[in-house]
């Protein structure tokens, strides 16, 4: 289960615009990636680039033998099956109630009876955590719901790549926690392919296999969590540490004036490396490794503390500050 | 220079080649299995829904009009006796599949666009294409034919409504015979006159459900997308509505030769 998605060279430009340039990383078999950057940066692109929603105009993304960026419209229908796409909003059909949008493609793709298809909505529903509210329409529940409620409908299929737009942009602390537990979990359970996109620094330090930063118009950097997480590369620190000393300014880049203010100014220490989610059940995930296997294996010296069970709850303050 | 002038001076040339991309690959999606059924006869009841009160309401004056221009014009050659087959041959050939058109156009029309716009940014057609469905063949099929059908109805019911209308202000208004106004029927108006316009009807259907479509499924930039998008499916629906509408009618002149009384 879960198979790789190979990315080659990917260049998308919107008329002069160029998104990003030259775009290479594979997204290892049944491993969780993350993918960060800034507002703007194309990551919602990077996304829909890989599902064939959007043509690049370069390069390639190789799943099972197959180019998405060059295949017929029928062989593109036929791999997207292999996919689970969570959208920012959910992407509900608005006309349907939540039931009948997470039976929707189950109703489309398979012969199942009505009452398997119940039986496995209903299971896909209590895993989200939404029992009860079934029988509801998609603009009578909140943004979370909605949410919660698009990932259920990506699930049911079972897929073998999942991709997750920005799941904890509308959601509080408590329930991007859970939802966080909840991705390990399923990773666990089913052996998917992860990308997810987002923003939320503590989601990143503490959930993905692999992490990947694009900034300005190209992929910064893409790597093990641990070798991001100990970098000293000044826009992968900063990004992932929220500081506004470093070359990210408000509006995409700083000037050169801003630069020179910031020379002298001592950057913060790199904040302990917390330990990675595990599945609730205890038992790890294939695509888990031990902890510091990376720094050890590299030679690298993690910050200080880190990999201690209990920096997992201190991450929180030690990266906002 | 030269190649901005040219982008701005072909832009139109693209969107229509587009559009008419779109109409083949809905053609295309007319004949693949499984068809949408349901959603075929949802389509169809709420078109035909938003339309018949409307249709009927325009019927009738549009009856009465063409009565009351066509009388005034005949009585002055002193022929009233043909003012019948002259209100039936109007309203059927051309009143029946223009009202149907302008309708389907604006009531169905734009609430097609207006519906397909607003998943378009709430990115469900995206959901939906992932989830490998494709959008033109469970969303847009069924629409158009729904249309089609619709119109075809809706032609009938402006043909009637609007000859009874034309009977009214014909007898009680113009002090025409009921007699005359019957018999003239036959007089110059054929079986071929409803056929053209049932033909007609059908065309401006599938016309109209596929720049609405269309404009809906490219609708972009949130909610003011939308409501560009319903705003030029109408305009662009009315304009093609009425070219297509004399060169189907100069068509038809020359194809069936006109009754000679």
């Amino acid at each position: 289960m879960g198979v790789d998605v190979a990315i080659k060279g990917l260049t998308k430009s919107f008329g002069k615009q160029l998104i990003w340039n030259d775009v290479t990383l594979t997204l290892p078999a049944g491993e969780i990636s993350v993918m960060l950057g800034p507002s703007g940066t194309g990551k919602s692109v990077l996304l829909k680039s890989l599902i064939g929603l959007i043509k690049p105009e370069k390069g390639s993304v190789v799943i099972e033998g197959v180019d998405i960026c060059s295949c017929s419209e029928k062989d593109l229908y036929e791999i997207r099956k292999l996919f689970g796409v969570l959208f920012q909003d959910g992407a509900m059909f608005g006309s349907m109630n939540l039931y009948d949008n997470v039976a929707f493609p189950l109703r489309e793709h398979t012969k199942k009876s009505e009452s398997e298809i119940r039986r496995i909505v209903m299971e896909k529903m209590d895993l989200v955590g939404l029992i009860g509210a079934e029988m509801k329409l998609p603009g009578e529940i909140s943004g979370g719901m909605r949410k919660r409620a698009g990932l259920a409908r990506a699930l049911v299929l079972d897929p073998e790549i999942l991709l997750i737009d920005e799941p904890d942009s509308g959601l509080d602390p408590v329930r991007t926690s859970f939802i966080n537990q909840l991705f390990v979990d399923l990773n666990a359970q089913i052996d998917a392919t992860f990308l997810i996109v987002t923003h939320d620094i503590h989601s990143v330090r503490v959930v993905p296999d692999q992490i990947g930063l694009l900034y300005h118009k190209h992929l910064a950097m893409y790597g093990p969590r641990e070798m991001l997480l100990s970098s000293d590369e000044p826009v992968v620190r900063q990004f992932l540490n929220a500081q506004t000393v470093g070359p990210i300014g408000m509006s995409e880049e700083k000037d050169a004036d801003q630069l020179a203010a910031e020379k002298d100014m001592a950057l913060p220490p790199l904040p302990p490396i917390p330990l990675q989610l595990e599945p609730s059940n205890g038992v790890p995930r294939k695509s888990q490794r031990p902890p510091g296997e990376w720094c050890r294996q590299n030679g690298v010296t993690p910050p200080p503390n880190s990999f201690r069970a209990d920096s997992v709850l201190s991450t929180s303050g030690a990266s906002g500050a | 220079m030269a190649s901005f002038t040219a982008t701005k001076v072909l832009a139109p040339v693209g969107t229509a080649g587009k559009l008419f991309a779109f109409a083949l690959d809905v053609c295309r999606g007319l004949f693949r299995r499984p068809f949408q059924l349901r959603e075929f006869i949802q389509q169809a009841w709420f078109i035909a829904s938003v339309t018949i009160v409307p249709t009927a309401l325009v019927a009738i004056p549009f009856g009465a009009v063409i009565a009351l221009q066509v009388g005034g014009l005949i009585a002055q050659f002193g022929a009233q006796s043909f003012t019948g087959s002259a209100s039936v041959l109007a309203v059927v050939r051309e009143a029946g599949p223009i009202a149907t058109a302008l309708l389907v156009a604006g009531a169905g029309g734009s609430a097609i666009a207006a519906d397909l716009g607003a998943r378009k940014i709430r990115e469900e057609l995206d959901a939906m294409m992932v989830l490998g469905i494709d959008p033109i063949q469970r969303l847009v099929v069924p629409r158009v034919l729904a249309c089609m059908l619709v119109s075809v109805f809706l032609n009938g019911l402006v043909s009637v409504v609007g000859v009874i209308g034309g009977y009214v202000f014909n007898v009680i208004l113009q002090h025409g015979t009921p007699g005359a106004y019957l018999a003239s029927f036959t007089a110059l108006a054929q079986m071929s006159d409803v056929w053209q316009g049932l033909i007609k009807a059908l065309i401006f259907g599938l016309i109209a459900a596929i720049v609405a479509s269309y404009k809906g499924m490219n609708a972009g930039g949130g909610p003011k997308g939308v409501g560009d998008a319903v705003n030029e499916s109408v305009v662009i629906t009315f304009l093609l509505l009425f070219i297509v509408n004399f060169v189907m009618t100069a068509i038809y002149f020359q194809i069936v030769p006109s009754k000679t009384g």
